[in-house]
């Protein structure tokens, strides 16, 4: 068989074991709404932890991260501080979210702000904003396992195709077992992309250069510049570098998926103590960012630093080895692509479709509309996944500078007794409006800074300004009548 | 509503931001390199080695608290 056959037939191989796995977890349990979204909140600290796990480690860790120390350098450090600062955030949002959660049986973000704040509209608006900055980050896994078939093909099978057949693979899986065979799949995909990360990680620069600090000394000498902020880039210094992180380790459980994971937990301390422990899984990037800081000398002039990863592991291991990175890789597409339909659809069913459409829908029929809003938001993200070239990591970027102007939002209706509801409106609307005409201008980062963040500070003013000149409302509206 | 998280471990929580976040242009340098590492990246893997740390005492001093409460009542 040809390199690329061994390397493609592993990957098939480990995509259908994975499958099987989803479909064996989805068994024997009945698939009410409330157990196919939120796995009937019976996770305790294992499952927890792996399905936020799942979540965090997706291809953009993976293949963007390492295609950022590549393409950019200095930045991608933004990375590793990020997702370890967004737990120590989650150590006091999360809790209080899922109590709020478990007294009113919430499900989804916009479950939370219609209950938090009373309002509809507010509700149905957070879906609208949700599924819409969703789109990219499932644009983005589709986006790497086309990357994965392109260069473990030899560039034989094209991205196209490949993301078609990735897409059908996601939405079956999904379509049929629910977030608990989510979670269970999570398993196998993390203990391959560990095994991946830190063999690579270890292996190329060793191969290539002799070690670690040998690769290290080389790039130091041949591009000295590359290492620190700004990098490779003009623009992204340490303005950037510090706006980014607090928008993005504020936003990382703004995702309605987050979101929704904190509602699966046991009990509040399940979440804490995972808050605890999470960051030090935030090491294995370290691994994956010296692979892409090695390709900047073995593997030069790429013209998509995405695909630098690959490319050094195809140049530098067997075709067997390929394959079982390329398959790890393709599950870390594939799960979290899974989870964020899942959200997406939950949410439009639930927040978006009933309330405002069909509000004697059951429960049941709320599931259907899920289930066929999982394909429709698939075929979206497919659409743009074929048909644009942004790189994996502006790509997050753009959805947390969208998701985060969730935060003042939730921080201030969980712990301040004033936040008015039409406060929190306008900011968020303020926020959002800015992140898409600054995206779509492409004029992020403005003044050095990132583009969300100069939302969130506008956002987070409006927010507050606004409630302290309303009059004050009797707390009871908040915490006692149930919403729905 | 909530009970807001005391003060104590909002300040623990807020020396892993120092370190990662506010403080990136002390550290953000090559040199020196740490077991052949550039500083930068070492400050990181450090931090997030070390962040466990803070936010485990944070964990006590809320779960402290919250016993205080619960024999109080």
């Amino acid at each position: 068989m040809s390199p690329s056959g061994v390397a493609l037939t592993l990957i098939f191989a480990i995509i259908a074991v994975a499958t099987g796995v989803g479909l064996l977890a989805g068994r024997h349990r009945k698939m009410d709404l409330e157990q196919w979204t939120v796995g009937g909140r019976g996770f305790g600290v294992v499952l927890t932890y792996l399905l936020m796990a799942g979540e965090v480690y997706t291809t953009f860790s993976f293949l963007g991260a390492s295609g950022w120390a590549y393409s950019r350098g200095g930045p991608a450090l933004y990375i590793m501080a990020y997702l370890t600062l967004a737990y120590v955030v989650s150590f006091f949002t999360l809790p209080a979210i899922w109590e709020l959660g478990r007294k009113y049986g919430l499900q989804t973000a916009s479950d939370f702000f219609g209950q938090c704040y009373g309002s509809k509209y507010l509700a149905a608006f957070v879906c609208v904003v949700g599924m819409a900055f969703l789109v990219p980050y499932v644009q983005l896994q589709l986006t790497g396992l086309g990357i994965i078939m392109e260069v473990a093909s030899s560039e034989g099978i094209h991205r196209a195709p490949a993301i078609v057949i990735g897409v059908a693979l996601v939405v079956s899986f999904v379509l049929a077992s629910g977030v608990r065979a989510v979670a269970w799949v999570s398993v196998l995909k993390d203990s391959l992309m560990l095994l991946a990360a830190v063999a690579i990680g270890i292996g190329v620069p060793y191969v290539h250069f002799g070690g670690i600090g040998k690769m290290f000394a080389a790039l130091a000498h041949a591009r000295p510049a590359h290492l620190t902020m700004p990098g490779a880039t003009r623009n992204l210094g340490h303005a950037w570098y510090l706006s980014t992180v607090l928008l993005t380790s504020l936003g990382f459980y703004m995702w309605p998926h987050s979101f929704a994971s904190a509602f699966t937990a046991k009990s509040a301390d399940t979440l804490r103590r995972n808050a605890v422990v999470m960051p030090l899984y935030t090491l294995t990037l370290a691994f994956v960012l010296f692979a892409g800081f090695t390709a900047v000398l073995v593997a030069p002039g790429l013209a998509n630093g995405d695909m630098s990863l690959l490319t050094v592991v195809r140049s530098t291991f067997p075709a067997w080895f390929l394959g079982v990175i390329g398959g790890a890789g393709a599950l870390t597409a594939m799960v979290p692509a899974a989870i964020f339909t899942l959200t997406a659809a939950t949410l439009f069913a639930k927040n978006l479709y009933r309330p405002l459409f069909a509000p004697a829908m059951t429960d049941d029929q709320v599931g259907r509309v899920a289930r066929l809003m999982v394909v429709v938001l698939s075929l979206i993200a497919l659409y743009f996944a074929i048909y644009s070239s942004t790189t994996l990591v502006s790509l997050l970027l753009l959805g947390y500078a969208g998701v985060t102007q969730f935060f003042p939002g939730v921080v201030l209706g969980l712990f301040w007794r004033r936040a008015a509801m039409r406060a929190v409106f306008a900011g968020m609307v303020a926020g959002v409006t800015i992140v898409a005409s600054l995206a779509l201008t492409k004029r992020d980062p403005i003044f050095g800074l990132n583009a969300g963040f100069v939302a969130l500070c506008l956002n987070f003013t409006i927010a507050i300004a606004g409630s302290l000149v309303s009059a004050p409302h009797p707390p009871s509206i908040r915490a006692e009548t149930r919403y729905n | 509503m909530f009970k807001r998280p005391s003060l104590g471990a909002m300040l623990l929580a807020l020396i892993p931001f120092i370190a990662m976040c506010f403080s990136v242009s002390f550290w953000d340098r090559v040199q020196p390199m740490l077991f052949g590492i550039p500083f930068n990246l070492f400050w990181l893997i450090l931090w997030i080695v070390l962040t466990p740390l803070f936010t485990l005492a944070a964990y006590r001093v809320e779960s402290a608290r919250t016993k205080k409460e619960g024999e109080t009542r």
